[in-house]
Order: structure tokens, then C-alpha cells, then sequence
């Protein structure tokens, strides 16, 4: 039987995956929607696609931060305080990408309709760069003081380490890239015509710089983080993570003309390297360079609580599954424009 | 304004004050849509549909901006209130993930379902579309509220030698009545609100002399559900909320009520400006014996005053707290007389004719988001200077590694954003107001 905090960092880990792999469409299609759809008809497509489910995925992240501040209460203080700026950047950028989403149809005229594209653009932009960066941040450590907190500047410099450096920017490239070329993956199976047509042809290039991006992004782990990457060989999860990650790649390459498939591989790769991610850094959740690190269990919240927890949580978790499916169900198939 | 905590707190009253401004219209509105679209099932229920189609746009547009604004609420746990998270997180954290689980993806499908679903639905299913909604939203309400309650009145918990909150009674902790009793007060205020912009909406219809079938009909729900939210706002919701304050926490209603002398037979003011400096009420109004009454059930009831109770325990702003609490009283008095007159008119018929009343009930429309606002400026500012009542220091909670200057930048930016946003949402809202009921979804 596993420790309770244990259990709760998968639980937490699972949700954040399903954020990742769900919302990451969402921000892929913002970031190719003034690209692949230039027409209103094309761009009412591309948004059409998303439409029902963006605000369903976005509730995965607030399920995620809820469920980390039951069960790790002291991860969510020391991570959201510590990166106070890049964090409230993240909340700017997700209203003005629901903002565009959502007022962009009420008013018929081509000026307002093209400020909330490019709104669109910009925030699903930033939010993949930040958040990469922050997971940058977490790999790469943290300057974590004995009271559980830490404070970092935004700008790395000769002195002192910061929340861009060229590592972590790295990560946050490679997220970009990664969720763009998913959203790439989305738009081909929900679309047809024009957009699918332009979609097809970045698709392959995409995923191919997401691969090379990764590869880099191994590497400069290796050597910015190695202890988190020699853990690599003793951890059965991690194994597990690249196994679906990889699995997930040669799916997206061998199915390139595919529709579904190449979707789905595109989930295995994210949600693997994700698993692979924790894999590697458990039971530490967040590293610090100065000697202190919060794991799971020092960062836990008391036993009851994560009992009385996990109760509700996984009938909480079956339910919001349900009426998401449900939703999802309703608007399968291609996105018809009326 | 070198100091944090100042700045901490502004950001955190402003994107709060700001966001509920949605929810609270959203929360009225989706039991009100239910009443529509059940009325629209009997046979002949055409122009209720028509009714509910109008609202379901209205809510859509309130309900996004509710959840856009509502990031930063979730968020501002984590980055502003570091020590609090840390602290307290073991307990809230249930509720607040409850929310997330059980409420938001509620919302968010049936919403989609509610506003593109109509014809594949069906009058039916689309009705139940509405009922989840409306539950929905409710329990997002039940979660915020109760997370709320346990920083108000403390319940289930242990706390550590190192100061940590932990859970030990989940059902206590859920079953807080001080969350009972703010749920059920606050769910008539978000009824007030909405049933206040449907007869507003109706009154500007008949007074423009447009759409006036929809204009009777929104007059008529309108002024109904207004009259019994503007009572059951006061009473029992309302006394039970200040049986409550009273008993647990004195110094906020010595506060409430600028009252610093103890005593019995207490007087309640309605007018009166509280002179902190010289510890009385300057220019006072009163009615003896009914803050006793109120407080405690009895006239001859004691009620302490702010000079019996530690300087350090007193509200860290008196003024204001004062003036939100009379704010909010005042307002709701001024309610039940609007709708009790309005509910009357429309029963005699006399409504349509006295143009007077239409314009008070359509220039009325803003005065319940002003009292929503003010009663939680009153339960908040009554709760300093603790962050849990009596356990935990507000200054104790604010985030350790957080400058003055990193949130004085975002509380500028919040501010940029959210006026931009007021900005584009009130022209919409104008612009589905002005389109009528009949107005296809652009």
C-alpha cells in the first residue's frame, strides 16, 4: 500500500496531464488561427473547434491548482509566491485568450473581429512560454530557503539565477512548439476544406522541430539538472513515460496522413513526457539548490485531509469526466460553419 | 504605501469586488431561466421561451466574464497569500477543489449545451440543461461560501505546535453554520440582483413602448421574485447572519454599528458619521433598543462596545465598514419598499400606467450590485484584522517573498485589463438590451 502523499502526487500529476494534453490543443489551434484560417468563415472554423470544450479544458488547470492546494499546500505557496510575476502573466494571458474566444462572435465587424484573432494569437502564445518556463524552473531547482519559500528575480543574471535563463526559456520554446504542433494535430481531424489542407502542410514540420527541440531539451537537462536525469534508470514511471512518449511519436510519424491517430499520439507524447518529468523528480516536487527541497512528503497537507480527500475526489473526477465526454460527444465529427 | 500588505489587500479586494459583480447576476439569473423555461413547457408557453432565449444570451456574456475574472481569485491564494496557502491549505483546499471537480465542468458543459443546444436538445432536455446550471452554479456558490465561513467562524480543525490548520472533522467543517447562514443570505442577495435587471430590463422595454409582451412578462417574474428576495434577504437570512456576527464576533459589530460604549437597551443608528479619533458617533439617529433586539433577541440585551475590546482586535477599517454595513441595510429597506410597491402595481394593473414607477424600477437596476458589494465589504472588513477569525493575522498571511512594487505593478494591470473588459461588456450588454428579445445571436 503507498503512502497517502504518494497516491495524491499521482492524482495531482494525472490532472495536470489531463491540462496539459486537453487545454494544449486549445493554445496549439490560438497559436495557428490568423495562419491556417484567413477568411471569417475559415477563422469562425477554427474557433468553431473549439468552441464547446476550451472552457471545460481550462477547468482541468483549476482542478489541478485544487487538488495541489489539498494535498500540497506548501508546493502551491512556495511555487505560486516564488514566481509571483511569470504566475499573474499566466492568469493575464488566459483571460484575454477566454475574452477572445468569447466576444469575438457578438459584434458582425471585421475590426473587431480581427483585434480578438490576434488576441487569441498573443495569449495562446504566451501561456505555453510561461508555463514551459516554469516547468524549466522546477527541473532546474529552485533558490528554496529553509522556510519553504524562495524568491527569484525574473531575469537571470552574472550574479544570480532568474525565472528566464537560456534553460528555461528552452523549455518554454519546446512546450510552444510541442503544443502548437498538438493543435496542428486537433485542427486536422476537426476540420476540412482550405484549413485542413494548410493545417496538412505544417503538420510534419512541426512535429519534427518539436522532436529536435526535444532532444535539445533532454540534453541541456542532462547538464543543468543531472541528478533529476541519472535518476532516470531506477525509476519504473519514468520508463513508463517514455514508453508512451515514444510510443506516441512513432504513431504521429507513421500516421502522418491519419486523422484520430495522429491526435492520439500527440496525447501519449505529452502526457509521457509529463510522467516522465515527475517520474524522474519524485518524491521531490519542488527542487531546491540551497539544500532544502519540498517532497511529498514534507510538502504534504495532514493525512485526514487527504483521506477525507480522496473520498470525494474520485467520484469528483468520474463526474467532471462524464459531462466533459458528454459534451465532447455531442459536438464529434467535423466543425460545421453556419 | 511601501508596505505589502496594503497593496495585497487592495489587489485582492479589487479583482474580488470586480469579479462578483458577474456571479451574482449569473447565480439569480440561472434560477430565474429555470422558472422561464419550466413556464415555457405548459402549452401556450411560446413567449416565455422568447423570454429565456434573451437571458441565456445575457447570462452567456455574464457568465464569461465571470470566469475570466475568476482566474485570478483562484490564483491570488498561491501568489499573494503565500503564508495562508501554507497554512491553511489543508483545510480549504477541500472546498476549493471540490469546486473545481464538481461545479466548474457542471457549468461549463451545460452552459454549451444551453446556448447551442436549444434545437437538438429539445424543449425538455433543454430544460434540464438549465436545472444543471442552475446547480452549477449553486454549488460553485456552497464551496466559495464555505471556504469563506471557515475563515470567518473556524470549524473541524486541529492546529499544530508549527501553526499549520489541519482538517479533523470533515462533515463540521462543511456543515459550518455560519456557511449555512451567509449561503442562504447571499443566494437571495444574487436573486435581488438578477430579479432587479429583469424589471429593469422590462421597465425600459414598456417605457420605450417596444416589445411589450416580453416587457410584461419580464415585469411580472421581475417584480415577484424581487419582492420575495428582497424579504427573505432581510428576514430570516439576514437576522440569522447578524445573530451570528454578534455572537462570534463582537468587535465587528461594535464596528458595524460605530458603537464604543457597552451597555444595554443598545440603540441602532441609521445616521451618524463614526469619529474613531474621539470614540463616538458624531450627528447620530438612533432607534433604542433594536440593536439589542436585532443582536441578541432581547431589547434589555447586552452589546459590547470597541472600548471594552483590545485595541489590536479592533477592525482595521472602521469607517468604511460602518458605512458598508448602513450602505447595505439602507439599501436593502429601500428594496422591499420598490418591489412591494411595484409587486402591488402590477397585481391592480397599474404598473403599465405609472411611468414613474417603470423609471424607478429601470434606473433601480444598479443599487443591488452596490449592496451585494457592501454587505461583503461588511462580512470582510468585520473579519479584520484576522485572516481566521481569531487564530490567524491577516499580516501574518500575505505572501513573504512578495514586494510592494511586484504587486503594486499587477494590481496596475489588473486594473488596465478589467477596464478594458468593463468596457467591451457594457457595450454588448447595450447592445442585446437595445436589440430587444427578438434579436437573432449575431
Amino acid at each position: 500500500m503507498p503512502e497517502l502523499s504518494t497516491v495524491w502526487f499521482w492524482l495531482v500529476a494525472v490532472l495536470v496531464a489531463l491540462w496539459a494534453v486537453l487545454d494544449g490543443f486549445d493554445f496549439g489551434v490560438g497559436v495557428l488561427h490568423r495562419f491556417v484560417a484567413r477568411s471569417d468563415v475559415e477563422r469562425r472554423e477554427v474557433l468553431g473547434s473549439i468552441g464547446p470544450v476550451w472552457d471545460g479544458n481550462e477547468v482541468w488547470l483549476l482542478a489541478a491548482g485544487g487538488s495541489m492546494f489539498l494535498a500540497f499546500p506548501k508546493l502551491l505557496a512556495a511555487g505560486f509566491s516564488g514566481l509571483y510575476l511569470p504566475v499573474i502573466f499566466v492568469v493575464w494571458a488566459l483571460i484575454l485568450r477566454g475574452v477572445s474566444i468569447e466576444l469575438r462572435s457578438h459584434l458582425d465587424n471585421p475590426l473587431w473581429r480581427s483585434f480578438f484573432d490576434s488576441t487569441f494569437v498573443v495569449s495562446s502564445i504566451a501561456v505555453p512560454v510561461l508555463m514551459g518556463a516554469a516547468l524549466g524552473n522546477v527541473v532546474r531547482g529552485v533558490p528554496l530557503r529553509a522556510d519553504g519559500f524562495f524568491e527569484l528575480p525574473l531575469f537571470a543574471s552574472d550574479a544570480a539565477m532568474g525565472v528566464l535563463e537560456p534553460y528555461t526559456v528552452l523549455i518554454g520554446a519546446f512546450v510552444l512548439v510541442t503544443l502548437t504542433a498538438h493543435g496542428a494535430n486537433w485542427l486536422a481531424w476537426k476540420t476540412s476544406g482550405v484549413v485542413q489542407a494548410r493545417v496538412l502542410v505544417l503538420r510534419v514540420p512541426l512535429w519534427i522541430s518539436a522532436v529536435g527541440l526535444w532532444l535539445i531539451s533532454a540534453f541541456a537537462t542532462s547538464r543543468v539538472a543531472p541528478e533529476v536525469t541519472d535518476s532516470f534508470s531506477a525509476r519504473p514511471m519514468a520508463w513508463l513515460g517514455l514508453a508512451l512518449a515514444v510510443g506516441g511519436l512513432v504513431v504521429v510519424f507513421w500516421k502522418r496522413n491519419g486523422e484520430l491517430a495522429p491526435f492520439l499520439g500527440g496525447v501519449g507524447f505529452i502526457a509521457g513526457l509529463l510522467v516522465l518529468t515527475v517520474g524522474c523528480l519524485f518524491p521531490v516536487v519542488l527542487r531546491g539548490v540551497q539544500g532544502h527541497s519540498l517532497t511529498v512528503e514534507s510538502a504534504a497537507a495532514g493525512a485526514f485531509a487527504m483521506r477525507a480527500g480522496i473520498v470525494w475526489w474520485v467520484p469528483g473526477l468520474l463526474l467532471a469526466a462524464g459531462y466533459y465526454w458528454w459534451v465532447l460527444r455531442h459536438f464529434r465529427g467535423k466543425v460545421t460553419v453556419s | 504605501m511601501a508596505d505589502p500588505l496594503t497593496w495585497h489587500r487592495v489587489q485582492f479586494a479589487f479583482t474580488i469586488i470586480y469579479h462578483y459583480l458577474f456571479p451574482q447576476l449569473t447565480m439569480g439569473l440561472a434560477l430565474l431561466i429555470v422558472v422561464l423555461k419550466g413556464l415555457a413547457l405548459r402549452p401556450g408557453g411560446e413567449a416565455y421561451a422568447t423570454a429565456a432565449r434573451f437571458w441565456v444570451r445575457v447570462f452567456g456574456l455574464n457568465f464569461a466574464v465571470g470566469v475570466v475574472t475568476g482566474l485570478p481569485m483562484e490564483f491570488q491564494f498561491g501568489t499573494n497569500w503565500a503564508r495562508f496557502s501554507q497554512l491553511t491549505g489543508g483545510v480549504i483546499g477541500q472546498t476549493l477543489a471540490m469546486e473545481g471537480l464538481f461545479a466548474f465542468m457542471l457549468e461549463s458543459s451545460f452552459l454549451a449545451m444551453l446556448v447551442w443546444g436549444e434545437q437538438k436538445l429539445g424543449p425538455k432536455k433543454h430544460f434540464a440543461a438549465a436545472v444543471a446550471l442552475f446547480i452549477g452554479s449553486w454549488l460553485s456558490g456552497v464551496f466559495i461560501v464555505t471556504t469563506n465561513a471557515f475563515m470567518q467562524h473556524p470549524v473541524g480543525f486541529t492546529r499544530g505546535d508549527d501553526g499549520v490548520f489541519a482538517l479533523a472533522d470533515f462533515w463540521t467543517y462543511v456543515l459550518n453554520p455560519w456557511a449555512l447562514a451567509q449561503y442562504a443570505h447571499n443566494q437571495m442577495a444574487s436573486l435581488v440582483t438578477a430579479s432587479f435587471v429583469v424589471s429593469a430590463v422590462g421597465a425600459y422595454w414598456m417605457l420605450r413602448g417596444v416589445h411589450l409582451e416580453q416587457a410584461r412578462l419580464n415585469l411580472k417574474v421581475g417584480t415577484i421574485a424581487g419582492l420575495v428576495a428582497s424579504l427573505a434577504v432581510a428576514f430570516p437570512t439576514g437576522d440569522l447572519q447578524a445573530k451570528l456576527v454578534a455572537r462570534h464576533q463582537p468587535a465587528a459589530l461594535a464596528a458595524m454599528e460605530g458603537r464604543f460604549k457597552s451597555g444595554p437597551r443598545a440603540t441602532i443608528h441609521l445616521i451618524g458619521q463614526p469619529n474613531v479619533a474621539e470614540r463616538r458617533l458624531d450627528n447620530p439617529i438612533g432607534v433604542p433598543f433594536v440593536l439589542s433586539f436585532l443582536a441578541f433577541g432581547r431589547f434589555d440585551a447586552d452589546v459590547v462596545g470597541l472600548n471594552d475590546i483590545p485595541q489590536e482586535n479592533w477592525p482595521t477599517s472602521i469607517e468604511l465598514l460602518y458605512y458598508a454595513f448602513h450602505v447595505m441595510v439602507g439599501l436593502g429597506t429601500l428594496f422591499i419598499g420598490l418591489m412591494g410597491l411595484a409587486a402591488l402595481f402590477r397585481w391592480r394593473g397599474w404598473l403599465e400606467r405609472s411611468r414613474w414607477l417603470l423609471w424607478a424600477l429601470m434606473l433601480a437596476f444598479p443599487f443591488p450590485y452596490i449592496a451585494n458589494t457592501a454587505g461583503w465589504m461588511t462580512a470582510e472588513l468585520g473579519r479584520q484584522p484576522w485572516l481566521v477569525y481569531g487564530l490567524l493575522r491577516t499580516i501574518d498571511g500575505a505572501s513573504p517573498t512578495v514586494h510592494a512594487g511586484d504587486t503594486a505593478f499587477t494590481l496596475i494591470g489588473f486594473s488596465g485589463l478589467y477596464f478594458v473588459l468593463g468596457l467591451a461588456f457594457l457595450f454588448l450588454i447595450g447592445r442585446e438590451v437595445s436589440h430587444g428579445p427578438e434579436a437573432a445571436h449575431a
